[in-house]
């Protein structure tokens, strides 16, 4: 048992911190926000530079076949600068994808996300489906070779700056059966798929998408006909321990920041820090912070043990990091006082990601449940 | 970073299942759930683990450890807790020990030490006082230096299981002028010795378990003094931070929440298992995620002092949510057992044992007064409250 | 002890209803329902303000005598509840409730004369200049300066958090008129047009994002304004008498009415959003549980609030008591916020600014769903103004548990 890190990871989180410190500083941030494309795209090429969009992949892939630890440290970096930039989006959910995919498909798209050409979206919510992966009224069915896709996509993760999409279909079985999911990938331009861009209020972007007999090739399939739901649990799994991963830094900065406000700001002749009141407050958030990080590392680290194991480790981080993100959140604006009511201030803006990542993936009631009937 | 046991960790787990298995006093094994252990059945593990030399993990190996390291020192909390062995008496080996080892002299080193690990002297904590709490600085209990000897007068209370003790550690009052933490001495108080007055405090849950202990003019030999006169604050503040890491109690915890699930399994609810109940269920859910976080936290704190750096005031952390998960545990527990945490059985009604028809099931019996006696832990060994001052304090900077 | 209205107060209620009906249209209700932050524009709360005036029910809280609605303090909460109930908007307090008091109180005549007409007709918004940067909790610290110059008060300082001040033709403001040793013995209280030459308002976003010119608060600047001696209400470094005579108005509210409203809204929500098991999240035993335990919360608020009522129509002054309504009350409020975000999942996510410009745009999710994460947003402020919950928990542990 060891929670130390190597030195190859130690100088991967001060390359990444260093990135935030040069091109990350909030104003630059809110920049980027406020631009017409919400993205900056030299980011995303200096990201192909670093390495890190190769993170996961083999190296018969062109990847660095990096684990989730490495993982961990980026996302976690990135929550503390709010990165906009789709990384988890491209990188670990639908990378997950592709990793798993057959030789062809590996061959055929992983080098275009490894060298930045390509940012790619995972859409699988729909409108009725709430957190349940499987209950897909999306259809795709078999014409020949091609598949014929119908159907409507919602919040669609940083769809506004994807060129290719991963879509849950079902091609078979009732709404909500497990047997009958699959996995396909469909390109941005495909004929008969219409899109709708809008903003999102952590500044990220999102999409909805409307599928009209959209035709692909059935070579874009990932996995078998019909057997993706487990696929797709296991890859939103490790996409939980990255956005907690995400989270945690978030909640770091904003830890700091409430301490430091408190130590500075002077109400009654004494810096408010001071009063026993907010004290006890703020090492509540302390705890809550340490709890999240501890279940942080443990659902990283636990992404390839057999199915209980990993289903208790992902909805029991991600029911810890949903309710420290609100505490932490809710209360670093309450300790700032009107001020943490701003907009010009960053504390806002991290407690509106961190809210936004509540209910991610599931929200602290679905995976209460997830966890107990994963025995 | 990884999980991962070692073959070595797995083979050492397995000799301790075992070690545990055959060695476990039987007597105690029937009694697991009651809290009324004479004081023969209470040393009767302490004495099987120190035949076996197990009885001090957390001692250097030059005192009587056992020279596990961190993984080893987990694996046998684990284990412990798995198989629901009776917890050890902290007093000498937890609280004491560490503090002969740091600040006594040779003399001490060897007779305190050797009658804490044989079990042949029992300890008992002379801290807190009627007007000394949180606030444990402001104590007054006096001992004034007469010759070779101190001359002790005051009280002191809450002390736990001070009817069974052979020995007190007391902080006591050596200087009355100057700030109040500079006038405390740590002084060895035989509990035979003439003026020992010990009086029983019956608390909300019906148990004996704290008592008063009033001194009047009890005389001391000064070589019991540890240490230098008036230095007793720095040990007490170094065997406070000891205390907090030990206090998660996971392992136990974890076993808690297991005996939860099986009462929830026989208990009904709209003629189903109560365990079948989605509300009753995320409420266990909920409490094995904070307990998992809380696990992996010690851990990590574990890795840390295994490194050399620590344990920090962060360790103040365990002491806080331990007591909070110990205390929802038992809370849950009474809202499983349903009416029938009502019924009052004295321990001296169970000790009538098989003359007595029960009331309700067996399980139902202790868990009231187990829901009552856990409320202490949020109290003792520094308040939840004065830990987060602490945090606020040392790890905030506030 | 009786829980019942009597017949009378039955009737009045009817009476309330129907003006409601009758008054608050469908196109306010749309145009309130678009809005982050619960104001809607000037104009909408300017015309519902004199409908009220007409009907005679603008000023429940004033004496008859300068126009007041006469109610008995049972139609006073019934004729608040019902509002609250039905979500109409709420009369802009800052003219009415806070400070036409102090006016009535310790205001000359001619300052009664000149004001309350115009107030009480809706004719003049007012706005109010307490908060600085420098002191929020600690109010009595404030350093905007007024200094007499024989015929007029020459103001230089800053306000902040100026709720509307975009709309106001007034503020009234806590200045300081002297340095003493005791801070608050050197306040006063000025009356300012804000049309002087030295005012300049800018617009603070908060984190609903509500853009200009729907913003809820301000930064206010003065600079060298000058202000007609005759606008100081009673003496000099007296003001904070007058302050704290009106933050007994600014409490003392019903929260209830309003909370189940958010409660009845909560289970419209729940009952339309698919939870993907064929069910609906109102069919989810989670988070009706959540729901219920809120709702049960709100009954046990509702209780407090009759308690304190009573006592009010009974002659008694509502003292630190009213701290227990605005804590539980805020708290109660920011929950259901929480839970409506809670509610429509990933419907929380999409972000309009301009909520009221977006109306010919289909909606991306359900219609409701664009306002319910900034209101969520914006509601953290309620328990950080009027005295943050902190102090408010300080009030009660000094006034009542004499802590």
């Amino acid at each position: 048992m060891d929670f130390s890190f190597s030195e190859e990871q130690t100088l991967l989180r001060n390359t990444i911190q260093s990135f935030i410190q040069d091109n990350y500083d909030f104003d630059k941030r809110q920049a980027i926000v406020k631009s017409e494309e919400g993205m900056k795209q030299e980011n995303w090429k200096q990201f192909a530079e670093l390495g890190l969009l190769g993170l996961p992949f083999s190296e018969e892939d062109g990847g660095l076949n990096f684990g989730s630890v490495e993982t961990m440290i980026v996302a976690e970096e990135f929550g503390k600068g709010l990165v906009v930039e789709p990384y988890i989006q491209t990188v670990v959910t639908c990378g997950g994808f592709l990793r798993r995919a057959n030789a062809s498909i590996k061959e055929k798209y992983i080098p275009g996300v490894i060298s930045g050409q390509d940012i790619w979206a995972f859409a699988y919510a729909e409108p009725q489906g709430r957190y349940n992966l499987n209950d897909l009224t999306t259809t795709a069915t078999l014409d020949g070779d091609n598949y014929i896709i119908n159907g409507y996509k919602s919040v669609v993760s940083g769809g506004p700056w994807a060129n290719k999409f991963i879509v849950s279909v079902r091609t078979s079985g009732d709404q909500r059966d497990s047997d009958g999911v699959s996995v396909l990938i469909v390109d941005k331009n495909s004929e008969g798929l219409s899109i709708r861009d809008y903003p999102t209020v952590d500044g990220s972007r999102a999409s909805e998408l409307t599928l009209e007999n959209v035709t692909i090739s059935k070579d874009e399939l990932i996995g078998e006909e019909g057997k993706g739901a487990e696929l797709i649990e296991l890859i939103v799994d490790e996409t939980i321990a990255a956005i907690c991963s995400e989270a945690i830094g978030a909640m770091k900065v904003l830890n700091d920041a409430t301490v430091e406000y408190c130590k500075t700001r002077k109400q009654f002749g004494q810096p408010i820090g001071k009063f026993q009141v907010l004290q006890h407050r703020m090492v509540d958030m302390f705890m809550q912070y340490e709890q999240s990080v501890s279940m942080t590392y443990m659902v990283n680290l636990k992404l390839d043990e057999e199915y209980a194991e990993r289903r208790k480790a992902a909805s029991g981080a991600k029911v810890q990091i949903a309710k420290a993100a609100k505490f932490i959140g809710q209360s670093a604006v309450q300790l700032h006082g009107g001020m943490g009511m701003t907009d010009e201030l960053n504390v806002g803006h991290y407690f509106k990601r961190l809210s936004m990542i509540e209910n991610s993936y599931g929200n602290i009631d679905h995976h209460l449940k997830k966890y107990s009937s994963a025995e | 970073m990884d999980l991962a046991f070692t073959k070595e960790d797995e083979n050492f787990r397995q000799e301790v299942k075992d070690f545990i298995d055959k060695n476990f006093p039987q007597k105690l094994k029937d009694i697991d759930k009651r809290t009324d252990l004479t004081r023969e059945d209470m040393l009767s593990w302490h004495k099987v683990l120190y035949k076996k030399g197990w009885i001090a993990p957390q001692w250097p190996e030059e005192y009587g450890g056992t020279g596990w390291n961190i993984t080893q020192r987990y694996i046998w909390d684990q284990e412990c807790a798995n198989m629901g062995t009776t917890p050890l008496i902290p007093f000498g080996l937890t609280m004491l020990g560490p503090v002969i080892i740091g600040f006594g002299n040779e003399d001490q080193k060897d007779w305190v030490l050797k009658g804490i690990l044989s079990g042949n002297d029992w300890w008992c904590q002379g801290y807190s006082e009627s007007g000394a709490g949180s606030d444990l600085a402001s104590l007054r209990t006096k001992a004034e230096k007469v010759g070779d000897h101190y001359v002790v007068n005051g009280h002191k209370t809450w002390t736990t299981l001070a009817q069974f003790a052979d020995w007190m550690f007391c902080l006591v009052r050596t200087k009355s002028d100057g700030k109040p933490q500079e006038g405390i001495s740590f002084l060895l108080i035989d509990m035979k010795a003439e003026g020992i007055d010990v009086k029983p405090i019956i608390t909300l849950d019906g148990g004996h378990e704290v008592n008063e202990v009033f001194l009047e003019d009890v005389k001391v030999p000064a070589e019991n003094l540890v240490g230098e006169e008036n230095m007793g604050w720095t040990i007490a503040k170094f065997l406070l931070g000891n205390e907090r890491t030990g206090i998660a109690g996971v392992a136990r915890s974890k076993k808690a929440i297991e005996r939860l699930k099986d009462i929830a399994s026989s208990e009904y609810m709209d003629g189903d298992n109560l365990i079948n109940d989605s509300d009753f269920n995320s409420k266990i859910a909920d409490l094995e995620v904070d307990l998992t976080a809380l696990e992996y936290t010690e851990l990590r704190t574990l890795a840390k002092e295994s490194k050399g750096e620590g344990p920090g005031a962060e360790s103040s952390i365990l002491k806080i949510k331990g007591t909070e998960i110990q205390q929802r545990i038992t809370e849950l527990t009474m809202e499983a057992v349903g009416h029938y945490s009502n019924p009052y059985l004295t321990p001296a009604f169970e000790r009538q044992g098989s003359n007595y028809l029960t009331i309700g099931p067996d399980y139902s019996h202790g868990v009231a007064q187990n829901y009552f006696n856990t409320r202490k832990t949020s109290i003792y060994g520094g308040s939840n409250e004065i830990q987060k001052n602490i945090i606020a304090k040392m790890v905030l900077g506030l | 002890m009786q829980l019942g209205f009597k017949d009378e107060d039955i009737k009045f209620r009817d009476e309330v209803r129907s003006f409601i009906k009758e008054t608050f249209t469908e196109d306010m209700r749309k145009t309130l329902s678009l809005s982050k932050n619960g104001h809607a524009g000037k104009d909408l709360h300017v015309k519902w303000q004199k409908s009220l005036h007409q009907r005679g029910w603008m000023a429940p809280n004033w004496p008859e005598q300068y126009g007041g609605a006469g109610f008995t303090s049972t139609q006073k909460y019934i004729f608040e509840s019902e509002m609250a109930r039905e979500g109409a908007p709420r009369t802009i307090p800052f003219g009415l409730s806070m400070v036409a008091p102090v006016i009535m109180e310790f205001g000359s005549q001619e300052q009664k004369d000149k004001f309350l007409p115009d107030i009480l007709e809706s004719n003049v918004w007012w706005c109010q200049g307490y908060s600085e940067p420098g002191s929020g909790s600690d109010l009595a610290s404030l350093q905007c300066k007024a200094e007499n110059k024989g015929d007029h008060y020459l103001v230089n300082g800053t306000k902040i958090w100026t709720t509307m001040a975009q709309y106001a033709d007034w503020i009234f403001c806590l200045v300081r008129t002297s340095k003493t040793e005791k801070p608050q013995q050197g306040i006063s209280f000025l009356l300012i047009d804000m049309k002087s030459p030295g005012i300049e308002v800018r617009p603070l976003i908060t984190i609903d994002n509500s853009p200009e010119p729907h913003q809820e608060v301000n930064q206010v600047f003065f600079e060298d304004v000058k202000v007609p001696i005759q606008n100081l209400i009673g003496e000099e470094n007296k003001g904070w008498t007058y302050a704290k005579y009106l933050l007994e108005f600014e409490r003392g509210t019903a929260y209830s009415p309003g909370l189940y409203r958010g409660i009845k809204n909560l289970k419209e929500i729940a009952r339309d959003t698919s939870v993907g098991d064929g069910l609906t999240l109102l069919d989810d035993n989670d988070f009706l549980n959540k729901i219920n335990e809120c709702e049960i919360q709100i009954q046990a608020m509702e209780f407090v609030e009759h308690r304190i009522f009573s006592a009010l129509s009974a002659g008694q002054r509502v003292g630190p008591e009213s701290s227990i309504l605005k804590t539980r009350g805020t708290e109660i409020g920011q929950y259901l916020q929480e839970l409506a975000v809670e509610a429509i999942g990933y419907w929380s996510h999409p972000f309009v600014e301009d909520t009221f410009a977006n109306v010919n745009e289909p909606s991306i999710g359900p219609e409701y769903a664009a306002t319910i994460t900034p209101e969520y947003y914006n509601g953290r402020k309620t328990t950080i103004y009027a005295g943050s919950n902190e102090i408010q928990r300080n009030i009660i542990s000094k006034a009542v548990l004499g802590l």
